[in-house]
C-alpha cells in the first residue's frame, strides 16, 4: 500500500535542544496510527513539524510522495492535510455554522468572493451536515461558539476538520479534559471516519489509543523508542517503562 | 451570513438613511456644514472599523491614508489644474497604493505591535507633509478652490456627499458579510486555526488593509471638496486617533457605528465648545464615562441589550 505520510530522517532542534532527534517513520494510506509517548518526549514538537507550525531543522516530510518540509502550515492544507488542536482552537465569537463556513471555505477559491452573501451549494450543505451528524452537534448550527459546552467544542474540533475531507487528518490529544462519556463520544467519532482517510493522532490516554488505532509509535525523548501493534505494545517492557519508570530489581 | 439579522437593526439603518437626507431640509447652512463634516468622517471611521472590529488590528494610520487623499486631491485641482472629480480619483488611487505599502509592513503583525507600526508609518507621512513644502505648503498646506461648479450650492454637495458616502459604506457592509468578510473574522478569533484550514492569513490582512485604506481614501477626497483646505493638521495622529475613536464609540465590529460615533463626537465638540473653552477636557470625561459603562460602543451596547432581551 501507498504511504500517505513519511518522515525521513527528521529532527527539530530549538538552540541547543533537540526536541525530535532523527525520527523516521511511514504511515501507510488509510491507516490509523498513534503516537504516544511520556511528556517531553516530543509528540507535540514532531506533530507541529508535520503540520508545518514549525520547520523541521533536518530530514523530510513527505506527503502522498511529495516534499512539504518547507511548505507552511495553509499550503500542506492544500495538499490534503487536516489537524484538530489539543488546546480547543476554534473561533469563539462566531456560530457553529460559521465555523463551518470557514472550514470549508479554506480550500475554496470563493475564500476570496468579496461582495454577496455566503451560499452553501447542495454538495457543501451535505458535507457540513454529515461532518456535524458524525460529531453529535447537529440543531446547534446557530449557537455562538463560546456558548457551547466544553465537549460540544471538542466535537466541533473534529467536524471542522472532517468538513475539509482531508486525507490526512493529524489529531492533537483529541480527548484531552474530557469525561469519561465525552471520551467515549469522541472515540465514537474516531472509529467512524471514513477507511480510506489516513489519521494519526497523539494521545496520553492509552486505553483510549490502544481499542482504536492499527499501528502504534513510541517516542521517548525526541528519539524512536519502539513501533508495534496495540496488542504488543501493551507489554513491551521498554514502553512499560519510559511510562512508569525503572523497574527495581533490587527491591 | 446564514443566520437572518433581527429586523431591528435593518430599521435602525434605514431611519438613519432617511434621517440624514430630511437634514437639509431642517437645518440652517452652517448646521449642513456640520452634517457634510460627519458624513466624511463617518466613512473614515467604517474603514477603521473593517480593521478594528472585523481583523481584530487597531490601526493609527488611518489619518495619514484618509489625509493623503486630500493632499493628492487638492494638489491636482489648485497647483496641476486639473478637475476635482480626476483629482479625487487620484486621491482614491494614492491613498490605496499608501495602504498597500503600510499593509505590506504590518500584516504580520498584531495587538500593540500593529498598533505602533502603523502609528510609526502614519508619522512618516505627517514628517513628509510637514517637510516637502515644494509639494506640499509645509505647514501652510495648500488651499484654493477645489468644488465643482455644480455642487456649489451647501445644500447640492451635502447630497453628493450623502450619496458617495452611503455608497461605499454599502460596498464595504457587502465586503464584511461576504465569505472574504467571514474569513476576517476568523482571523481575528484564531490565526493558527485559519492556517491549518488552508487559510493564508497575511494575503487575506493585505486585501482587507488596502480596500479599508481605498474607503478612507475616498472619504479623504470628500474631504478634500469639503474643506478646499489642507495641511500637516489632516495626517497627523490626532486625525487618526480622532477615527479610531468614532469608531469606537459608535461600537467597534458594527460598521454603521461608525456614524453614530462620528456624528456624537463631531456634534459634541461643536456644542461644547459653544459653551467652554474647555472642550477638549469635557471631551475627554466623555470617553471615561462611556468606556466604563458602554466599552462595547452605543451600537454595541445596543445589540447587546436586545440580545439579552430575546
Amino acid at each position: 500500500m501507498e504511504d500517505c505520510l513519511v518522515l525521513d530522517d527528521v529532527g527539530v532542534r530549538f538552540g541547543g535542544l533537540k526536541a525530535v532527534d532523527g525520527v523516521s517513520l511511514r504511515v501507510p494510506a488509510g491507516q490509523r496510527r498513534a503516537i504516544i509517548g511520556p511528556n517531553g518526549a516530543g509528540k507535540t514538537t514532531l506533530f507541529n513539524a508535520v503540520t508545518g507550525v514549525v520547520r523541521a531543522t533536518s530530514g523530510r516530510v513527505l506527503l502522498e510522495g511529495r516534499d512539504v518540509t518547507r511548505l507552511p502550515v495553509h499550503a500542506r492544507a492544500h495538499r490534503g492535510m487536516g489537524r484538530t488542536f489539543q488546546i480547543t482552537n476554534l473561533f469563539p465569537r462566531l456560530t457553529v455554522i460559521e465555523n463551518m463556513h470557514l472550514a470549508l471555505r479554506g480550500l475554496s477559491p470563493r475564500r476570496f468572493a468579496l461582495l454577496g452573501e455566503d451560499r452553501l451549494d447542495a454538495a457543501e450543505r451535505a458535507r457540513v451536515e454529515a461532518a456535524l451528524g458524525l460529531s453529535r452537534l447537529a440543531g446547534r448550527l446557530d449557537r455562538e461558539v463560546r456558548e457551547l459546552s466544553y465537549g460540544e467544542q471538542r466535537q466541533l474540533e473534529m467536524a471542522m476538520a472532517l468538513a475539509t475531507e482531508p486525507r490526512l487528518l493529524l489529531l492533537d490529544e483529541p480527548a484531552a479534559g474530557l469525561s469519561p462519556v465525552e471520551r467515549a463520544i469522541v472515540s465514537d467519532i474516531i472509529r467512524a471516519l471514513p477507511r480510506a482517510m489516513t489519521v494519526v493522532l497523539i494521545e496520553h490516554d492509552m486505553d483510549l489509543v490502544l481499542s482504536l488505532v492499527d499501528w502504534v509509535t513510541c517516542l521517548d525523548n525526541g528519539r524512536l523508542l519502539v513501533e508495534a501493534a496495540p496488542d504488543a505494545i501493551r507489554g513491551d517492557a521498554r514502553v512499560q517503562e519510559v511510562y512508569l519508570g525503572k523497574a527495581r530489581h533490587d527491591a | 451570513m446564514p443566520r437572518a439579522g433581527p429586523s431591528l437593526p435593518r430599521l435602525g439603518v434605514a431611519l438613519g438613511v432617511l434621517l440624514f437626507a430630511a437634514l437639509p431640509l431642517v437645518l440652517p447652512t452652517y448646521q449642513v456644514s456640520v452634517a457634510t463634516r460627519i458624513l466624511v468622517f463617518s466613512l473614515l471611521a467604517v474603514s477603521i472599523d473593517v480593521l478594528a472590529g472585523y481583523t481584530g488590528r487597531t490601526p493609527l494610520g488611518h489619518g495619514a491614508i484618509f489625509g493623503v487623499s486630500t493632499y493628492v486631491t487638492i494638489y491636482w485641482v489648485t497647483v496641476a489644474g486639473g478637475s476635482p472629480w480626476a483629482g479625487m480619483a487620484l486621491g482614491v488611487l494614492a491613498a490605496t497604493g499608501l495602504a498597500a505599502v503600510f499593509a505590506l509592513l504590518a500584516v504580520r503583525t498584531s495587538g500593540v505591535y500593529f498598533l505602533l507600526l502603523t502609528l510609526a508609518l502614519g508619522m512618516v507621512v505627517w514628517g513628509v507633509c510637514l517637510r516637502w513644502s515644494t509639494v506640499t505648503g509645509g505647514e501652510n498646506g495648500l488651499r484654493g478652490s477645489v468644488r465643482p461648479a455644480a455642487l456649489a450650492s451647501q445644500v447640492s454637495f451635502y447630497y453628493a456627499v450623502l450619496a458617495l458616502v452611503l455608497a461605499a459604506t454599502f460596498l464595504v457592509w457587502r465586503l464584511v458579510r461576504s465569505p472574504f468578510g467571514l474569513t476576517l473574522r476568523g482571523i481575528r478569533d484564531s490565526e493558527s486555526r485559519m492556517r491549518a484550514l488552508g487559510y493564508n492569513v497575511p494575503l487575506h490582512l493585505f486585501i482587507a488593509f488596502t480596500l479599508s485604506g481605498m474607503a478612507a481614501g475616498v472619504a479623504g477626497a470628500a474631504y478634500a471638496l469639503f474643506n478646499e483646505f489642507v495641511s500637516p493638521t489632516t495626517v497627523s495622529l490626532a486625525q487618526s486617533v480622532q477615527g479610531l475613536l468614532m469608531a469606537i464609540v459608535g461600537g467597534v465590529g458594527t460598521l454603521f457605528g461608525g456614524f453614530i460615533g462620528a456624528a456624537a463626537i463631531i456634534v459634541l465638540e461643536n456644542t461644547v465648545s459653544f459653551y467652554t473653552e474647555r472642550w477638549q477636557t469635557v471631551m475627554g470625561l466623555m470617553f471615561v464615562l462611556l468606556m466604563i459603562f458602554a466599552p462595547e460602543g452605543v451600537i454595541g451596547r445596543g445589540l447587546a441589550l436586545l440580545r439579552r432581551r430575546r
